[in-house]
């Protein structure tokens, strides 16, 4: 097994390899403005540095988010293409999920990363491999009664503390914890999710300035 | 001829995901989602819907290129990607994949500007674009005259529009007058059976001291909606028919005016038009009587092919690879506002072939 796992749903971008036993390399870099520009030479870079051609890879996992929508769909189309050229299997997993993964506290904790507009991406865990509710999209003070008092992770715990006052590292999902997690429901027999994005908010309608019609038809 | 380049093009800069795979001038696939449906309701393309919908379509629609050209993408010499202008999120997802594809499948990868490939994608229809040749492009994103000697690496912005795209202006007319979007096609069929002679609007820009080769399309926007308002606000009847034929006269009249006139002054006895507004048939018409009056061969591509597509990239994509140019770089980044004057995004490394006079000259005409 290697998997191409990748990331672009949190300002970070963020590429790993790993063999089914361990992460063989990873890169991550944050930079939440140049997701495009930045994700094919940290492929590149990855497989350079466990000296490997991306087709001896047997399947790639992406992060579905919930993630700002331009950069997350930079990953998803990435996944999905090498997908389609390699003809090999597309997982998509959960970006909280990787956080969550990779986050180093006992019993239920809360997942919240940047949504923008004074929101979070969150969702509340039992333990790092638990998801118990869906992931959601709210302003921090709507979710102070569901999130309160539990430790949090992501960098929409540490941006509003007055929400998340147990607020913890990791800020941003890597790509390691991604394909370990992703490895690990695969080895397990486990169906991984689609990958679909995960935008949780209708697309913005802007109408386009109208002229007033005085007499409608 | 089987060593012309075999090329794929990704176009998404704006609500078509379009992916287009030709062989040097030969046209082998032309696959398009549209998005159009989705912003009908908007009266315009919103931009986040645009860009979701190429997410979904992109994998399908370069599936359904692939079988209609009878290709392997293992045969493929290069791909290219509309690298820009356009919407910035949509472009992304273009290029996102166009990178993804390229480097999966070892193929040099050709970021190209949407331009260039408009006037391009007629090398299609009517073989080696003549060099040079004035190209009039004119859709509900661009309005603008250019002049080009190598379609790879010399393209000159004679004119463009000041306000709005003329495409812009059939939208904005066709929802006044409450016929739906987009406005282009309504618009010419109704005028089929009005008099364009009906009323008189104006002629932006058409002044003596007037930018010989800009065009505004603002004032007679105003112009014909102020008359339909007058219309309605005295209780009479709109004639839709007379209306849209004498709004679209006025509108291909200048288009078609300003073209001849750039490629009298030019000496340039080629002209091309391209963009979606190409498709009218007045404007067609026009052109050729006008084109002939001045001994200039007018050629314009089947409609299909003037609206945005991804055969119209794959066209430019494989010129590049026939003369040699500079492959784009791996971190190649979507831009919105990619200059008309760049055919292509070369990388870094490589030497850009770069003509200075033509540099020179290009400065010259903004006065
Ligand atoms: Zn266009």
């Amino acid at each position: 097994m290697l998997l191409l796992a990748l990331d672009t749903a949190t300002p970070a971008v963020t590429v790993a390899l790993h063999d089914g036993t361990s992460v063989i390399a990873s890169s991550s870099q944050v930079d939440a403005r140049r997701h495009g520009e930045l994700l094919l030479p940290a492929v590149h870079r990855v497989l350079a540095e466990a000296g490997l051609r991306l087709d001896a890879v047997t399947g790639i996992v992406v992060g579905v988010g919930p993630g700002p929508y331009t950069g997350l769909r930079v990953g998803l189309m990435t996944a999905d293409t090498f997908g389609l050229a390699l003809g090999v299997p597309v997982h998509g997993v959960c970006t909280l999920d990787g956080l969550a993964y990779a986050a180093d506290v006992e019993g239920p904790f809360v997942v919240a990363t940047d949504a923008r507009r004074k929101e979070v991406y969150w969702a509340r865990y039992a333990d790092r491999r638990t998801r118990l509710s869906e992931p959601a999209v709210d302003r921090p003070a709507e979710i102070d009664e569901a999130v309160a008092a539990l430790p949090a992770v992501g960098a929409g715990a540490l941006l509003y503390p007055d929400t998340f006052a147990d607020a913890r590292a990791p800020e941003n999902v890597s790509a390691a914890a991604l394909a370990s997690l992703a490895a690990e429901r695969l080895a397990a027999g486990e169906e991984l999710e689609p990958p679909r994005p995960l935008y949780l908010r209708r697309p913005d309608a802007q109408v386009p300035k109208n002229y007033k019609v005085v007499t409608p038809k | 001829m089987a060593d012309e380049p075999l090329v794929l093009g990704i176009e998404t800069s704006c609500d078509e995901t379009g992916v287009g795979i030709v062989r040097g001038h030969t046209l082998l696939a032309d696959a398009i989602a549209s998005s159009v449906d989705e912003h009908a309701r908007f009266g315009g393309v919103v931009p986040e819907v645009a860009s979701r919908a190429h997410l979904e379509a992109m994998v399908p629609t370069i599936e359904r290129a692939l079988k209609e050209a009878g290709v392997s993408a293992r045969d493929l010499d290069g791909i290219a990607v509309t690298a820009g202008p356009g919407l910035a999120g949509a472009l992304l997802v273009g290029v996102s994949a166009a990178k993804a594809y390229a480097y999966a499948l070892g193929k040099p990868l050709y970021g190209v500007n949407h331009l260039a490939s408009h006037i391009c994608v007629d090398q299609l229809e009517h073989g080696a674009l003549p060099e040079p040749t004035m190209a009039l492009l004119v859709s509900g994103g661009h309005s603008s005259l250019l002049l080009s000697t190598d379609i790879t690496s010399d393209v000159r912005p004679m004119g463009a529009t000041i306000d709005d795209a003329a495409g812009e202006a059939f939208d904005k007319i066709a929802r006044v007058l409450n016929l739906g979007f987009p406005g282009g096609p309504v618009i010419d069929r109704y005028a089929k059976e009005g008099d364009p002679n009906a009323i008189t609007f104006p002629r932006g820009l058409t002044g003596p001291r007037d930018p010989a080769y800009d065009f505004s399309f603002s004032g007679l926007k105003t112009a014909v909606a102020r008359w339909i308002e007058a219309r309605r606000a005295a209780g009479e009847e709109v004639p839709v028919r007379d209306v849209a034929a004498s709004f679209q006269e006025a509108v291909v009249d200048v288009l078609t005016r300003k073209a001849v006139r750039a490629c009298k002054d030019e000496g340039v006895d080629h002209l091309m038009i391209g963009g979606g507004v190409a498709a009218n048939s007045r404007l067609r018409v026009l052109a050729q009587e006008r084109c002939e009056a001045a001994g200039i061969r007018l050629r314009v591509p089947r409609p299909k092919l003037c609206t945005d597509n991804g055969a119209m990239v794959a066209a430019l994509g494989a010129e590049m690879v026939a003369r040699n140019r500079a492959a784009s770089d791996w971190d190649l980044s979507a831009d919105s506002s990619l200059p008309v004057t760049d055919p292509h995004v070369p990388g870094n490394g490589h030497a850009h072939t770069h003509d200075h006079v033509h540099e020179v000259a290009k400065e010259n005409l903004y006065p």
